[in-house]
Order: C-alpha cells, then sequence, then structure tokens
C-alpha cells in the first residue's frame, strides 16, 4: 500500500465538509488536483456541497499554489481552501 | 528581513526602533499597519477571527519579504501578521520596510502588503453581536492591486 494523501481542509471547506484534516487513499487512477477534487467530491454530502464551485476554491500541494493539472502523488499534503482574505 | 505569526498583538515604536537599531545607512522607515475595521460587511460587526496555514503562511510571507529585498535596496524588512479573535480596533498586520532612500521604502512596503493580501493564506471570518458568522470574500480590488506589481520573472508567483 503507498503512503496516503494527507488532506487539509480551511475556512468554510472546513466548515462544509465538516473536516479540518485527514489522510486519504485515493485510487491510482487519481494523478492530478482536478481528478483528487472529482473524488472528493464523489462521496456525497458535505464534500460534494463544498467542492461544487470550483471557481471559489484554492488548492496547494505541498505548501506551494496548485492548478488542477498539476500531479497529486501519495505522501504529498494537498490544501484545500478559498480564495485568502488576509492582510 | 525577518517574518512573525503570532497571535499576541505587537508595539509598533518598539517594532519599528528594533528593526533600524545600530544601522547608519537607513534613511527612510515606511511602515503600514492594517486595523479590524468596523464597517465590515457583516452589520453590528463584534470581532474577527484569522485562520491561517501554519507552515505555508510563513513560507509565502519569506518569499513574499525575499522578492522585495530582491527588487529594492532594503536595510531591513518586517512582516509581522496576527491570527485569532480582534476587536474593531486592534491591529492586524504591520509591514515594514527601511532603505537608504525614501522611494524604495515606500514602494517596497505597499509591493508587501498588496502581495501579503492575495498571496498568504489567511481567512477573516466576521461574528456580529447577534452571533451569525460570515466568512469575508476575496477582493477583485485587491487583485488588481497586487498586478500592479507584476513582473514576468515573480519569483513570488
Amino acid at each position: 500500500m503507498s503512503a496516503p494523501v494527507k488532506l487539509l481542509y480551511f475556512a468554510w471547506l472546513k466548515q462544509k465538509t465538516g473536516c479540518a484534516e485527514e489522510e486519504v487513499q485515493p485510487p491510482a487512477e487519481v494523478a492530478t488536483v482536478a481528478e483528487l477534487l472529482s473524488w472528493l467530491e464523489g462521496r456525497g454530502g458535505g464534500f460534494a456541497e463544498a467542492l461544487a464551485d470550483r471557481a471559489a476554491i484554492r488548492v496547494a500541494v505541498n505548501q506551494e499554489y496548485a492548478r488542477p493539472g498539476d500531479p497529486v502523488k501519495p505522501g504529498d499534503e494537498v490544501a484545500l481552501f478559498p480564495p485568502v482574505t488576509g492582510g | 528581513m525577518t517574518v512573525r505569526v503570532q497571535r499576541e498583538d505587537f508595539d509598533l515604536g518598539a517594532e519599528l526602533t528594533a528593526l533600524t537599531a545600530g544601522n547608519r545607512r537607513v534613511g527612510g522607515l515606511t511602515s503600514f499597519v492594517g486595523l479590524v475595521r468596523d464597517m465590515a460587511e457583516t452589520p453590528d460587526l463584534a470581532a474577527m477571527t484569522l485562520e491561517h496555514y501554519p507552515g505555508m503562511t510563513e513560507r509565502m510571507l519569506e518569499r513574499i519579504e525575499a522578492e522585495a529585498q530582491a527588487r529594492w535596496p532594503l536595510e531591513a524588512s518586517l512582516i509581522v501578521h496576527r491570527y485569532g479573535r480582534m476587536e474593531p480596533g486592534e491591529q492586524i498586520v504591520l509591514v515594514a520596510c527601511a532603505s537608504p532612500h525614501r522611494e524604495a521604502a515606500f514602494e517596497a512596503c505597499h509591493f508587501l502588503i498588496d502581495w501579503l493580501k492575495t498571496k498568504a493564506p489567511f481567512w477573516k471570518v466576521e461574528e456580529s453581536h447577534s452571533g451569525g458568522t460570515n466568512w469575508v470574500e476575496a477582493r477583485s480590488s485587491d487583485d488588481a492591486a497586487a498586478a500592479r506589481w507584476h513582473r514576468d520573472d515573480d519569483a513570488a508567483e
């Protein structure tokens, strides 16, 4: 079994999914950010609701901003969050 | 060349004094302080809470600061960003830049706060006196402000 992917959820994504942090084992065909989001959305419930509007979601892989086509592999830390509002 | 992410408040005067202490090459020191304001989307604002992504926050702030150092001749720079619950009037963020020249100090300070607002992973949630909460939405005007500083070789992209 390969290393899990660590998922982090922030702001309203944490509220809607009801999850701050988890480790998952996506199927082997999930190789990109976009594929990971679709797989998570497929869990239904709060995940489907949270992931419905992809334009409202930013993703970081290993603490670097990532695009939908960027790779995700076992052992990565993937964070899902809305556009930032600090400052 | 310092970045701090902390829950506690900061002493503006002490921070600025310490930043340039003993450095005779500094001719100009600029600072920007962001405050919690009471004219937010939530009527009857009681407080706001800043959530952040520990690890990535420091990484992004350090990168933004390094970019400012690369662009302007800075003798010193400082970013202090708070997280946690804050009430209207409280200080949220401090950006300060010291340079031999005022123009560089002004521009670098402006650059840092504009980029920080669009890159650093912080999120504000407002709470009203009646107990309601509202996640603040990102503003396109902040993206436009940051885009002013864009260059093709942006390391902070």
